[in-house]
């Protein structure tokens, strides 16, 4: 078994269940021949023909629209946004009617679909290409949020995804696309949903994260266990609906929590998480829940990105100062 | 100069104002005289189900209500054309529709009387049909994807869907349309011009001559139909409808009527339009000029006019009972339906509301 990237494990993914679930489509712009701009889809449609792995035309509502019809009337379609940043265009589409589908019909209707997307910053992308947008579906009822940070957990978690028979927004990191590579056997096992996962076991602190942010978050906990403290990080992987127990968990073990993530800290889902610590834990807690984000603006171009994005010395540098408040 | 391509807009009708043919070559549909008394009886019971539902609004009896006063000849001109294995998605007014389909008129009232079972339909071919869209113009892209759906699973199926005159502006009709014409999907796109976008008229929302040419661009066939004489939408739709079945392509139907009524019981039309423009409208009136024609085929008289309103009478008021007897539901009811199972928040958040329900708090 060959190791394989996270995008290569999104394409193992999508050709697993495309084969064995005639009802699986994908659906969005280039995603045919050419295989994706990220290449996400890369020999899909020389395996499963054009009506399948479908070339829309250029029109992000378009897909989004489309997609609802087709989940609606039985088929599991799974489109994808080029870059989160041209999500918006989808947004009426899933919010008015891939999210409330069921609800509306009293379950006649469902809208079994995924919506993919490349996500966040750090590749040196042109304007609205390096977006931290999550927390503008988070608060949306009958969505799931997903965000996968390794190519295991991209393999496991868009399989879950496509099966789940409601609507999953599903964010891909596109900064850790390539970043290693693991073995990940094709066996169509796939991973629960609405899970956190604990990706390092520690005492002193818990560190929450998702996404891209999981690597500067695991660099820190390596830098932290040099000193001595021993920090237990926790990687949400789906963000609504959220598995608060697992967090619960290890701020009663360490009493200590920062939270970083890569979108702004206004109204970001960091602020969700650290109300329900203070919410259900706060007696828990040994000092206060620090945030570390991005800054409250929009992404900047290139040459300065890399200040939007949390540094592995900004999260040390927090959970030093957590340390030491109390 | 040489032409890079051409185009024009045929204008369908059979059947004038005052009921008289302007064409012998009827369709085959419309020489079935039982069958024209059938779609007749359906345009007057959409029209008594219409009156009970604002008269239910009026006495505080029912929410807001979009009437569709004016529409009986294209609403059920649309959806006498589906076959039952075919899919529509209508935007919010399109009873006449829907009734053929198989929704009643208490799923109709339950809707606008705040409850979500009214679009539960129970009965088929209405129950795989989309609910009602209430933002804009967002269904023919469900439309769309059905068709898309169909072609892919290679049934000889077709999506229609119906949108005003000002849902045609929005991109999501265009959206529609044109994957439609792109990938030669068994999609109809109906435009139930009634000439008024709430208090925005028909020539504020495209300066195109015709709504039906939006299709043109998409690659469609395109017609425009009297949308007050059913033969003519009947047919426009039977034929677009056939066509898409074949693997012919889309088609855009443009049925021409006009909204008599608010826009809804929350509005108040003649803030923006003059009594005279809606007097001359009641001279198109469908329902009267199908009585008409009916009439002079000896199909109809006053005797079975009366029998069929009464009958209409007790069906409604039937249905109106049926609704107002409905209790609400439960209130664990509003969270049941947000995902397949519930996640263990939303279950702590439903015993809360439940606990609140029986007063624990």
């Amino acid at each position: 078994m060959a190791a394989i990237t996270l995008i290569e494990a999104v394409t193992q993914a999508l050709a697993y269940e495309m084969k064995h679930d005639p009802s699986v489509v994908v659906l969005g712009e280039d995603v045919g021949v050419n295989g994706g701009v990220f290449r996400a889809t890369q020999g899909l449609s020389e395996k499963f023909g054009e009506w399948r792995v479908f070339d829309t035309p250029l029109d992000e509502t378009t897909i989004a629209g489309v997609t609802v019809g087709m989940a609606a009337q039985g088929m599991r379609p799974i489109a994808e946004a080029q870059f989160e940043g041209f999500i918006y265009p989808m947004m009426e589409q899933i919010v008015c009617h891939a999210a409330r589908m069921r609800n509306r019909t009293r379950g006649r209707l469902t809208c079994p679909a995924v919506f993919r997307a490349p996500w966040g910053g750090g590749i040196h992308a042109p304007e609205h290409h390096s977006e931290a947008n999550e927390h503008l579906f988070t608060n949306v009822p009958g969505l799931r949020v997903v965000l996968p940070s390794s190519p295991a957990r991209a393999y496991g978690l868009l399989l879950a995804a496509i099966r789940d028979p409601d609507p999953v927004i599903f964010f891909e990191p596109k900064r850790i696309y390539r970043q290693y590579k693991e073995e990940v056997p094709d066996d169509g096992e796939a991973l629960p949903l609405d899970v956190c996962f604990v990706l390092r076991d520690g005492t002193d602190i818990t560190l929450v994260t998702w996404g891209a942010q999981v690597k500067e978050t695991l660099e820190a906990a390596e830098q932290l266990a040099k000193e001595g403290i021993s920090a237990e990080v926790i990687d949400l992987a789906t963000l609504t609906p959220l598995d608060f127990d697992t967090i619960a968990e290890s701020v009663a073990k360490t009493g200590r929590c920062v939270i970083v993530h890569e979108a702004p800290k206004t109204a970001g889902f960091g602020g969700e998480i650290a109300a329900r610590i203070a919410e259900e834990c706060i007696y828990d807690l040994l000092a206060p829940v620090v945030r570390v984000t991005g800054w409250d603006i929009h992404t900047p171009l290139y040459r300065l990105e890399n200040k939007q994005l949390p540094s592995t010395a900004r999260v040390v540098d927090a959970a030093k100062k957590t340390l030491a408040a109390g | 100069m040489p032409i890079a391509a051409k185009f024009e807009i045929e204008y369908l009708q059979y059947m004038d104002a005052e009921g008289k043919l302007v064409r012998e070559d009827l369709p085959e549909f419309a020489r079935d005289t039982k069958q024209m008394v059938e779609l007749y009886k359906l345009m007057v019971s959409t029209r008594v189900f219409d009156t009970k539902s604002i008269a239910l609004q009026r006495t505080g009896k029912l929410g807001t209500y979009a009437s569709c006063l004016g529409h009986e000849a294209t609403h059920v001109g649309i959806g006498s054309s589906l076959k039952p294995e075919d899919v529509l998605a209508p935007s919010y007014r399109e009873y006449g529709a829907q009734l053929y389909r198989g929704v009643r008129p208490r799923d109709v009232y339950m809707y606008w009387g705040g409850d979500e079972r009214g679009n539960d339909y129970v009965n088929e071919p209405a129950r795989h049909d989309f609910a009602w869209s209430v933002p804009i113009g967002t269904q023919c892209l469900h439309a769309a994807g059905s068709a898309l759906a169909f072609k892919i699973r290679k049934e000889k199926r077709v999506a229609v869907c119906t949108i005003g005159d000002g849902g045609s502006s929005k991109s999501d009709f265009y959206g529609a349309i044109n994957v439609a014409g792109a990938r030669d999907l068994p999609l109809v796109a109906a435009i139930v011009n009634n000439q008024w976008a709430i208090s925005v008229p028909r020539k504020i929302q495209s300066g195109a001559r015709t709504l039906a040419q939006k299709g043109i661009a998409a690659g469609l066939a395109c017609i425009q139909v009297d949308g007050n004489d059913i033969i003519a939408v009947k047919k426009a739709m039977g034929d677009a409808i056939e066509r898409a079945r074949k693997g012919d392509g889309g088609s855009v139907v443009e049925c021409v009527t006009y909204r008599l009524g608010d826009h809804t019981t929350a509005d108040d039309a003649r803030r923006y339009r003059g009594k005279e423009e809606v007097e001359d409208a009641w001279k198109k009136d469908p329902v009267k000029r199908l009585r008409a024609w009916l009439e002079a085929s000896k199909a109809w008289d006053q005797k079975r006019e009366d029998a069929w309103q009464a009958e209409c009478d007790e069906w409604m008021d039937n249905e109106v009972n049926t609704y107002l007897e409905t209790k609400a539901q439960p209130v664990t009811a509003m969270f049941d339906y947000t995902f397949a199972e519930l996640p263990a928040d939303l279950v702590k958040q439903r015993d809360e509301a439940m606990a609140l329900e029986k007063g624990a708090h």
